[in-house]
């Protein structure tokens, strides 16, 4: 059964008196924390209220960085929208582009050439790694070790985004695959250097393990701090690595089995407690079995085309219906939902941008922390605000 | 039937890997949403995606055909009959199941009209997840969540008039002057003023 009661009303204009146990408070001290704050990880505002250290109450503001992305999209035709999703999430450029081509591939029943499957797991697998390697960098650095660690991080990405521009021709905005397939074809040259770069990134990953995930700064931040109980993450539609390190087994390339994931041999890494320090473990876990995925794809990727000779990208116009397509982002579910009515420009176009529903629960991890740790706990939740605010 | 009195119809969808969804009156669709997240079978425990759909007044046409007697000779003719949709605003909820590993139903709740009567139950209290969603739904689509409990605007500022993805908002005219208007900018600025050259 579920367990979590209903939310009483919300009233922000009113400041509390006792605190959530019945103590009376002290003084209290309203704070807006930014648009404009280095640990806010771009334009996002919390409005904090502060009992000496301690957070009662946190306000989440969004909307500065907000254009209207879906009207955007229904106001220009299915190819169009292909570099604005891009623009949602910039860190993860190919995700985005797979989860919107996932999409219209199910809503007009495209197939998808052999190839082109393997290129976009390779793809989607690279964009994890730098991902999360940057968001370990970052939360690092929100915990006061300025510069060092993420720049070991920004290192690997480099790397990484390298490969994305010798193939896409952009280090961030790819704009690379097509409903049907991708864009253009990979080289062996571009597989070998793929291939040299899994094949060192275990070496990274343990370096970068070795200087954190026993160090006892790390650990007095993060364990214990920010802690999501299991039926709460599942209520509040929690997804992607913070679902996980709360316990709940539930990763798409698991349960949709999309693409072509059925064939790799992975595990889903899990944490149990579902504090800092879990979502940070599991997410160098989770780039551990990306790297295994990784190997596994550019073993056995096979020589082909890698855009279905059948697909019309111009002038495409689907049959009317509704589909809602998602995938395994490396910030949780990525989803997009279309409503086609016939014509080439799609009725409603909408994005579940998992890192906006991610923050549903943001006041109620960070209650009853320091500020300090309110900063720590939003940078794992790992918000990118070009899509929260979309 | 689990919920009694329950209107429930299941639209079709014509696309190739489509679901069909339910659609629920807006009376009972709390108690029909609170089935399927508690039912052992179903337990949809997870609100993936919550979103507006703005349907605005369409005029159908059914070609429909009549028998006529024309000049004493009965003949079938074809008539166009036209008839209004009145629009209304429509909520989607995508629900899925975290422990059984199953989904999605889609269900589906409609307004009376777009303009006043706009009410709709909230089921943030049953997921939790809706609460940023169903908020977002009414920053840009207008629809007024009934038990939501903090409806106010999200991506808009406070204050914003008007709901930004309906089908028929006119974006405000923020025209600045430009010393060679062209096109669009040429349509915008005689509006604003005379573009003739003087002789």
């Amino acid at each position: 059964m579920n367990t979590v009661a209903a939310m009483p009303p919300k009233n922000y204009e009113v400041l509390p008196k006792t605190s959530e146990t019945g103590e009376p408070l002290g003084e209290l001290l309203e704070i807006s924390m930014g648009p404009h704050h280095p640990s806010t990880h771009g334009v996002f505002r919390m409005d904090v209220v502060l009992d000496g250290e301690k957070v009662v109450r946190l306000k989440p503001v969004f909307g500065y960085l907000h254009r209207n992305h879906e009207k955007i999209g229904e106001n220009i035709s299915y190819l169009a929208s292909m570099p604005y999703t891009d623009r949602l999430d910039y860190f993860c450029s190919m995700t985005n582009n797979w989860a919107y081509a996932l999409t219209v591939e199910k809503l007009a029943g495209l197939a998808v050439p052999e190839r082109a499957e393997y290129i976009r797991v390779i793809m989607a697998e690279l964009t994890r790694l730098q991902n999360h390697t940057c968001l370990i960098g970052f939360v690092v650095q929100d915990m006061g070790a300025l510069g060092t660690p993420m720049m070991y991080a920004f290192r690997e990405r480099e790397k990484i985004l390298d490969l994305f521009e010798s193939v896409s021709g952009a280090r961030m905005m790819c704009n690379y695959m097509r409903f049907g397939g991708v864009r253009v074809d990979v080289t062996d040259e571009w597989l070998a250097q793929a291939k040299q770069l899994v094949d060192g990134y275990s070496k990274f990953l343990d370096e970068f393990e070795m200087f954190l995930t026993e160090n006892e700064i790390l650990l007095a931040r993060t364990q214990h701090v920010g802690v999501l109980p299991k039926d709460l993450a599942v209520s509040a539609a929690i997804t992607g690595p913070m679902l996980r390190a709360s316990g709940v087994n539930y990763d798409l390339r698991k349960v949709d089995k999309y693409g072509i994931y059925s064939r790799f041999d992975f595990k889903v890494p899990l944490g149990e407690h579902g504090d800092i320090y879990d979502r940070y473990m599991v997410r160098v876990l989770e780039m551990r079995e990306s790297v295994k995925i990784l190997q596994q794809a550019l073993r056995d990727i096979p020589a082909g085309p890698v855009m279905d000779p059948k697909t019309k990208l111009r002038g495409f116009r689907p049959k009317a219906g509704e589909v809602y397509g998602r995938v395994e982002g490396p910030k949780g579910e990525l989803g997009f939902y279309l409503i086609s009515d016939g014509s080439p420009n799609p009725y409603r176009y909408r994005v579940r941008p998992p890192s906006f529903i991610n923050l549903t629960i943001l006041e109620d991890m960070c209650l009853g922390h320091r500020i300090s740790d309110a900063v720590v706990i939003l940078g794992s939740v790992d918000i990118v605000l070009g899509e929260v605010d979309r | 039937m689990a919920v009694p009195g329950a209107k429930i119809d299941i639209l079709p969808n014509e696309c190739p890997a489509g679901e069909r969804s339910l659609l629920v009156d807006a009376a009972s669709v709390f108690a029909v949403a609170k089935f399927l997240r508690d039912d052992a079978q179903l337990y949809l425990d997870y609100c993936s995606n919550v979103t507006g759909i703005d349907w605005p007044d369409k005029e159908l046409t059914e070609k429909i055909k009549v028998k006529q007697v024309v000049d004493g000779v009965e003949k079938e003719v074809e008539e166009v009959k036209k008839s209004l949709r009145p629009g209304f605003l429509e909520a989607v909820y995508h629900l899925y199941s975290m422990e059984l590993k199953h989904g999605p139903v889609v269900l589906r709740m409609r307004t009376v009209n777009r303009a006043e009567q706009t009410h709709l139950p909230s089921l943030t209290p049953l997921w939790r997840g809706a609460e940023f969603q169903e908020r977002e739904v009414y920053d840009l689509y207008g629809v007024i969540f009934d038990g939501h409990p903090d409806l106010r605007r999200i991506l808009m500022w406070d204050g914003f008039k008007g709901f930004p993805m309906r089908k028929d908002y006119v974006a405000p005219d923020d025209f600045e002057y430009e010393p060679t208007p062209h096109d669009e900018v040429l349509e915008q600025a005689k509006k604003h003023y005379s573009t003739e050259v003087k002789a």
